[in-house]
């Protein structure tokens, strides 16, 4: 009922201010079409200087709003170079922004018609336009300067005492994987997947390496101050780990390993009270459209110190001890994990995808 | 029909008897009949009404499946039980869209917007309307393709239109169809018979595209008037030129990744498709080997040059509308030349900077850094010779004039976030956010409407013989401006914040759930918007039929071509001879005369710039 009723305060709405356009035809007619263009210019040039004193205070007004709301610290070294980009970005289009938009809106203001002002005939000055030419570009230059050195510190190698954890999206939802103790990610191969006898990764259970990867889902465990490198993949279709707490982001393609590696700063905890906000999480969303649940492919990631690092892993079984408790029992001592090439089988499709070190 | 024997100077006799003859009985020569005259019509000036009237009924519906997802997103926990009614059971949940139905929504607003509206709407109307009119050529090199131009975008459209009435709905994965989601129906409702429909209904647009690209070319190069050099052009003819070069070149690429998507789909090849294994039927497929990167270098090769596609005209209208209403020349004739060809060539050489976080090569990526901030310069150039020919003008705010200066606000506005997002470092970051999606749509949505809507009203006097009324216009446009504004101003913010694009619902999220109220805001600022687009149709039908007569050849004073034609042109343009050109479009002013039309002969005593 409601939505009629607006529907009908729309059309009353409409139809009034179609029968004044309609009756200011009709005036301006009688008004003579000289004056009437006259006035409309006027008015039409005044709420251009109203719309640049508007739209300024708008801007700083939506800044003091949000303030607080984005882009708390950086929770991660990478993040603190991507805020500084951020920041001498901002400042050098908020210069080009501000200049432009002003002279834009005020010549338009100032310039509006007169009978008494001619326009002045001005086709074309080359050391006006050669001036900005070269200023863009040498603002540009600067900026692609920064942004390229920032760049390749990030996108770099990961350091050698890196942790690592596989990433996985699957639609919807995140796999983690950790080498466990012998620090090599067992082989796997996507044929081998089956969520129905818990192996999610379709690790090649002939790989000894395999054995002690522990396989979790929904939270990963990160350690603050040590980096941490995430190798990742998807099971399906295209996903995206998003970290928007870290500033990090990458792809998560079929097929196609990716990778990327920061440091975190701070616990989760002390995150908590950095925030005030005791549901403080680190979250991990999905950035790349994936289906019908995307919006609702939520990690969680949990930054905390050494020592409980080590305590919570001491607690985790691995995916096989899951699946063969048996075994587990008169396993042989780990095995060589140098040996790389494990004969495996899979058919003509025989196709290794090893994580490796 | 075609004469473009006016550009063959050795012949002026013959040329000349000859016109007389087609004009004695040329328009009338040939019995038109309705069907020839408004359907498979091959007048280039009925052709643009055809592309311009199709272009808004699908602005009109792409609109309005913006507003039902900004009613999901700006009211999230509210149940509107008339959304059943509208869209059925099947996409409709307790009052709510389901995430399925959000995301068809999403998929065909882009491809609606993006392809029918901006491209073949806008291209469409302008390059059809214009180069015959401003070149001086009594129709397009092929009339016949310019129809056919028509008729197959008119199939596309009616394929496309045809999906939303699919059982499993149409294409909805986004509307840049990155496989796999896209190639596999098992992943995604939308990629079943939705994005068959998709595919063949795009098909169907590049064909369009391509029959009218090669056509405005052959036209722009071969049917000038004479004394029409091409530095005598009206920057509008510049820029469709560039962007139907574009068009030409980049379209099939898109065509034939499309085909290579299709054959992952029906044929089993795997192109874009390994390692995947599908959890709802608990199958691994037997693909391997396959990149979806390839898809993405594919479409983006596309991809990147479209969005100059549909700014480009919109540039060449607002330079040429701008000009005429300073009563000034456009200030650096040249070098506005000179910033579109660079702009053209740029487009081409900056696809991967949409694939940054895809694993991309970081060497790779920082060229593309460098090449894609490139394309700022010659933008800045376009920028200050706006500024500069606005400056000491003598402004006339006809609702044309105020749509160019709108367009140029918001093209700065949204150019400038494009050195954020162009920069591969913030773009870890703002990769997929709301702040992409503010961007683009600041400077390639809007803008190129503005451009679009400052197109119409300079041009409908010419187009049908009278004006738009003046109130609504100005409504039409202080709403539209400041509500684009309203709308994607805060949503960098969001961005800022990392809040993910194409998300239903943040309910569940801490980082995110912050922002509900702001996304009320936005959407209740984007449904006034649209009501007041509703009104601009209406005023554009109502003054069709209603509007005030035009009742001079020239209304707004201006130098080309188009308005030394009778104002209800028939077919052929010009009744007597088609008019030779004495100089170039822009001498407002000069000599301490308001304007001087391309016709006349330069003076003796003219000084030279």
């Amino acid at each position: 009922m409601s939505t009629v009723f607006l529907l009908l305060i729309l059309l009353l709405g409409f139809l009034i201010t179609f029968q004044i356009a309609k009756a200011s035809e009709y005036v301006g007619i009688l008004k003579g079409e000289k004056k009437n263009f006259a006035q409309n210019n006027r008015i039409n040039g005044f709420l251009m200087i109203v719309f640049l004193v508007l739209g300024l205070i708008g801007v700083y007004w939506c800044n003091e709003l949000f303030k607080g709301k984005i882009l708390g610290e950086s929770a991660s070294d990478h993040g603190e170079k991507i805020d500084t980009m951020l920041y001498i970005t901002l400042t050098i289009t908020g210069v080009v922004f501000f200049i432009t938009q002003i002279l834009l809106f005020w010549f338009a203001y100032k310039y509006q018609y007169s009978e008494k002002r001619k326009a002045y005939y001005y086709p074309h000055n080359n050391k006006l336009e050669l001036i900005w030419t070269v200023i863009p570009a040498i603002a540009l230059t600067v900026l692609v300067g920064f942004g390229l050195f920032y760049w390749f510190r990030i996108t770099g190698d990961a350091p050698k005492d890196a942790m690592e954890v596989e990433v996985t999206g699957k639609q919807f939802e995140w796999i983690f994987r950790y080498a466990g103790k012998d620090n090599i990610f067992g082989k796997k191969y996507y044929q081998n997947i089956s969520d129905k006898d818990d192996n999610a990764l379709g690790l090649i259970w002939d790989d000894p390496a395999s054995h002690d990867d522990i396989v979790t889902k929904g939270t990963m465990y990160l350690v603050v101050g040590k980096p941490v490198k995430l190798i990742i993949n998807s099971r399906d279709v295209i996903h995206d780990v998003g970290l928007p707490h870290f500033r990090m982001k990458m792809d998560a393609v079929p097929g196609t390993p990716t990778s990327m590696w920061f440091t975190p700063k701070y616990t989760t905890e002390e995150m908590k009270k950095k925030t005030n906000n005791p549901e403080f999480e680190y979250e991990l969303s999905c950035d790349q459209m994936c289906g019908k649940g995307h919006f609702t492919m939520r990690g969680i990631v949990k930054v905390v110190t050494p020592s409980e690092f080590i305590l919570w892993r001491a607690k985790q079984q691995s995916n096989y001890a899951r699946l063969f408790p048996d075994k587990m029992q008169n396993a042989a001592p780990q095995a060589d994990s140098t040996k790389k090439t494990v004969a495996v089988d899979t058919g003509a499709h025989a196709k290794l995808v090893a994580q490796t070190k | 029909m075609m004469s473009n024997e006016s550009t063959i100077h050795g012949h002026a006799e013959v040329v000349t008897t000859h016109e007389v003859q087609h004009d004695e009985h040329g328009v009338l020569h040939h019995k038109q009949s309705f069907i020839t005259t408004y359907v498979f019509s091959q007048d280039h000036k009925m052709i643009c009404k055809q592309f311009l009237i199709t272009g808004m009924i699908w602005a009109v519906l792409g609109g309005l499946m913006s507003v039902l997802f900004r009613l999901q997103l700006g009211y999230p926990d509210t149940s509107f039980p008339w959304l059943r009614d509208i869209l059925g059971a099947k996409w409709v949940q307790d009052g709510h869209i389901k995430p399925e139905a959000y995301y068809a929504l999403v998929t065909m607003h882009g491809t609606v917007l993006v392809f029918f509206v901006l491209t073949g709407g806008l291209s469409g109307t302008f390059a059809n309307y214009l180069i015959p009119l401003q070149v001086g050529a009594r129709d397009m090199a092929s009339p016949f393709l310019n129809m056919l131009s028509y008729w197959f975008f008119w199939m596309a459209s009616v394929v496309i239109l045809a999906s939303f009435f699919l059982e499993t709905g149409p294409a909805s994965g986004g509307w840049t169809v990155y496989p796999p989601l896209s190639a596999l129906g098992d992943a995604n409702e939308g990629s079943k018979a939705g994005q068959d429909f998709w595919i063949i209904g795009m098909a169907l647009f590049v064909v369009s595209s391509l029959l009218g690209g090669l056509n405005y070319i052959s036209t722009i190069l071969n049917l000038r008037t004479k004394g029409m050099s091409m530095t005598r052009l009206p920057l509008t003819i510049w820029a469709i030129l560039f962007t139907a070069i574009l068009g030409v070149l980049s379209f099939p690429v898109l065509l034939s990744g499309l085909i290579l998507l299709l054959f992952d789909r029906h044929a089993g090849t795997s192109f874009y498709l390994s390692d995947i294994f599908i959890a709802s039927t608990g199958q691994a497929l037997p693909n391997e080997g396959g990149s979806p990167i390839l898809f993405q270098h594919l479409f983006w090769f596309l991809g990147h040059p479209e969005v100059y596609i549909i700014i480009l005209p919109a540039m060449g209208l607002v330079s040429e509308v701008m000009s005429v209403n300073s009563r000034k020349p456009v200030f650096g004739y040249m070098a506005m030349i000179g910033s579109l060809f660079a702009i053209a060539i740029l487009a081409f050489l900056v696809w991967a900077h949409h694939m940054f976080v895809t694993g991309l090569n970081p060497f790779l990526g920082s060229v593309f850094v460098l090449l894609t901030l490139l394309i700022a310069v010659p933008s800045a150039i376009k920028v200050f010779n706006w500024l500069t020919t606005i400056w000491r003008g003598n402004l006339r705010f006809t609702p044309g004039m105020l749509f160019a200066i709108g367009f140029v606000s918001l093209f700065i506005s949204g150019g400038l976030t494009g050195i954020f997002l162009g920069n591969s470092t913030l773009d870890i970051h703002l990769h997929d956010t709301l702040f992409v999606v503010a961007h683009f749509h600041i400077v390639m949505g809007v803008s190129a409407f503005f451009g679009m809507f400052c197109g119409i009203y300079h041009w409908f006097p010419k187009m049908y013989g009278r004006y738009l009324n003046n109130t609504m216009s100005y409504i039409h446009f202080w709403v539209t401006f400041a509500g684009a504004y309203l709308i994607f101003w805060p949503m960098h913010y969001e961005g800022l914040a990392g809040m993910p694009r194409r998300y239903p619902d943040y309910a569940s999220w801490i980082a995110f759930k912050q922002f509900v109220e702001l996304n009320r805001f936005i959407s209740t600022v984007a449904m006034v918007v649209f009501a007041v687009q509703l009104m601009f149709v209406f005023n554009f039908f109502y003054s069709i039929f209603k509007g005030r007569r035009v009742t001079s050849q020239n209304p707004w004073g201006s130098n080309t071509l188009e308005w030394t034609a009778p104002i209800h042109p028939g077919h052929g343009n010009w009744p007597g001879e088609i008019p030779e050109v004495h100089r170039w479009a822009y001498d407002y002013g000069k000599d301490g005369r308001e304007f001087i039309p391309q016709t006349e002969p330069i003076g003796p005593n003219e000084s030279r710039h």
